[in-house]
């Protein structure tokens, strides 16, 4: 099939979702009350709330989503073929991801704009907000684990991204000092950083750069995932405004214009879909489609991820409620564009289906690299530009993601740890340095703990990290079911993917196990255990809670 | 199109864009500010709690000055009055 008709039917797909769906989900079941005073009116106070256009709060709030999981997840599961991934991502959009997502803010909104965290609390019970905290470490711990290890993989496949992606770094550093000062105005600055990485991505090819393969007995491997954590664990601890403010923006910038051209380029070249629709002939080792898939692709079909984000940030600065139909659930099809274009890219950069299985070997190959390798072919052939150049500019964009997700996510986990060094008064945790250097280790254990020396492990919990990102999912779709119930109102639109979710994670989760166990990954054994610890007890709670809640109903009724 | 609408929608899509920066970080800079500025006040007034402070003939002229922003401290550290005995501000 044509790649046109493909990006058509998933693009026209979300939009009608949008126009009906989100429109029903709007009116009938969150009521959406123009009038309302949302909590950025209520406390205003020019720090955390803040009422915000619905626009940039939509910019803000979708660059802060997308990051490099929904390109990893599609690109790794369209091992099973393309039509699988493509129904997931473009239904999960639709009746999964945004609902959830616009629920979230909903929730949050009607709660003086609380995290989901201490909602859990109050709406469900102490003990889920406890759950709740647990996953949440465990998403964070995978979530670096794993980008760590994605993006050692791309600069050693892509050594032509090694300058541009450091300097991109540097042209950030600069940005933030330039802005911070006030020596030039944003539009300026902006035009001259775009240009400024674009340079550098059209210097990379010339001047690729490799580590050594062996180096004080570290493979290049996990030499890159000492230097990224060691940059990581920098970054989160620089004021913001230096390098992280910065580097989201140009991020932001980048990845709209790095849409534009795929899609543009897909456009242009209308590409055959030259993946399998169905892949009759997986690899050795590929485990069943059912469940597996459901956990592969979390972001860009549904992720929990975007619950906090949702939550804790998005909710304190909406000027309407019912601007949170655009910025919720659109935010959610543009993170599920985002998929549908690694998909294609994936699928339909490829001359042949001889080259397409030549990437995709083993289940876990090909990944974000068959995305680098495909979309650069179709942005090649389409819009003219070398190959080497639209390599390297997608995976400068998939690093630079993954790196902001990272230092995010490690800034995130200091936190954490700060707070429990408060909770269990031991006042070293509690100092930035200590709490950022723990949770660095935590990570690294995780990395080299679950594939050995080098560092290869991160990749293989790619699976697990979906399947921990939807549980955390549950644990929000479960706050505003309950919040739905006690207020009279029908539950399915929450309570169907609910369900859903739980049931394919559980399922999941004891396949996965069994795999672990007989190839002898003791590690990954036990953290697997882990999590289905917390998915069953979340199926407790929800059960629990939901029964009472609707006895409550029928004796007030 | 006249040259003005131009510029009125120029200067419109620009207030957008400085918004597209500063709203994701704005409360973790103001915060980050709002420590600083606590540090000095606790400078400021660390005579009365016992820490001599070379500058204190200095400083014991901005006590006034800092009194909104004292309230408002020791309010937002969960204190209903003043926590010094001979500084009462409500």
């Amino acid at each position: 099939m044509n790649a046109i008709v493909v990006m058509l039917l998933g693009l026209g797909a979300m939009f009608l979702g949008y126009v009906f769906y989100s429109k029903f989900i709007a009116e009938k079941i969150y009521k959406l009350d123009p009038n309302f005073k949302t909590p950025a009116h209520e406390f205003e106070d020019g720090v955390d709330f803040v009422p915000t256009n619905k626009y940039v709060l939509w910019g803000h709030h979708f660059t802060s989503v997308a990051g490099a999981a929904p390109i990893i997840g599609p690109a790794i599961a369209v091992i099973w073929g393309w039509v699988p991934a493509f129904l997931w991502v473009v239904f999960g959009t639709i009746f999964f991801a945004g609902v959830h997502d616009a629920g979230a803010i909903w929730a949050s909104n009607r709660n003086k704009a609380r995290s989901m965290g201490s909602l859990t609390g109050d709406v469900v019970s102490k003990r889920a907000q406890t759950l709740f905290m647990i996953v949440i470490f465990l998403v964070l711990l995978m979530v670096n684990a794993v980008f760590a290890t994605a993006i050692a993989g791309l600069l050693i496949n892509f050594p032509s991204a090694v300058i541009p992606v450091w300097g991109a770094i540097f042209v950030a550093l600069i940005i933030g000092q330039v802005i911070f000062r006030k020596w030039m105005g944003l539009g300026a600055v902006s035009v001259l950083g775009v240009i400024a990485l674009y340079i550098l991505i059209w210097v990379g090819p010339s001047a690729p750069l490799a580590l050594p393969e062996m180096a004080l007995g570290l493979s290049d491997n996990a030499q890159w995932i000492l230097i990224l954590f060691g940059y990581a664990a920098i970054a989160s601890l620089l004021p913001v405004w230096m390098l992280l403010q910065p580097r989201d923006y140009i991020n932001g910038l980048q990845l709209f214009i790095g849409l534009i051209l795929l899609y543009g380029a897909v456009l242009l070249l209308g590409p055959d879909m030259t993946a399998p629709a169905f892949n009759s002939n997986t690899p050795e080792g590929t485990p069943s489609m059912l469940p597996l898939l459901f956990v592969t692709i979390a972001c860009g079909a549904i992720s929990g991820f975007h619950g906090l984000v949702a939550s804790g940030t998005t909710s304190k600065q909406l000027d309407k409620e019912t601007d949170l139909r655009f910025v919720g659930y659109f935010g959610a099809i543009g993170e599920g564009s985002l998929s549908l274009a690694t998909i294609i890219a994936a699928c339909a950069g490829f001359a042949t289906l001889a080259d397409w299985e030549a990437v995709y070997t083993s289940f876990g190959q090909g990944g974000v690299s068959a995305f680098v390798e495909g979309g650069a072919n179709i942005i090649s052939q389409g819009i003219g530009l070398d190959v080497g150049i639209a390599e390297t500019l997608l995976t400068v964009m998939a690093v630079l993601f993954a790196g902001t997700t990272m230092d995010t996510g490690l800034r995130l986990q200091r936190y954490i740890f700060q707070e429990w060094g408060n909770i269990y008064d031991i006042s070293l945790i509690q100092k930035p340095l200590v709490a950022t250097l723990l949770a660095v280790g935590s990570c690294l254990l995780l990395a080299f703990g679950a594939g050995g020396a080098d560092g290869s492990g991160g990749l293989q919990i790619w699976p697990l990290f979906g399947t921990t990102n939807q549980l955390l999912a549950g644990l929000t779709l479960m706050v505003i079911t309950v919040m739905l119930v006690r207020l009279g109102r029908p539950m399915y639109v929450t309570l169907l993917p609910l369900i859903f979710l739980l049931i394919m994670t559980v399922f999941a989760l004891i396949i996965q196990l069994q795999g672990f166990y007989q190839d002898e990954k003791y590690f990954l054994f036990f953290l697997d255990i882990v999590v289905l610890v917390a998915a069953v007890w979340i199926i407790l709670e929800a059960t629990a809670t939901l029964s009472k809640v609707s006895k409550e109903n029928k004796q007030q009724g | 199109m006249n040259i003005h609408s131009i510029r009125q929608w120029f200067g419109r899509a620009g207030e957008l864009m400085n918004e597209f920066y500063n709203a994701p970080y704005r409360s973790a800079i103001a915060r980050a500010k709002r420590d600083e500025d606590d540090l000095f006040m606790l400078l400021v007034f660390s005579e009365m709690m016992g820490v001599p402070n070379p500058a204190a003939y200095y400083t014991l002229e901005l006590q006034p000055l800092m009194l909104e922003r004292f309230h408002e401290w020791h309010q937002r550290m969960g204190m209903e009055h003043s926590p010094l005995d001979n500084f009462r501000c409500c």
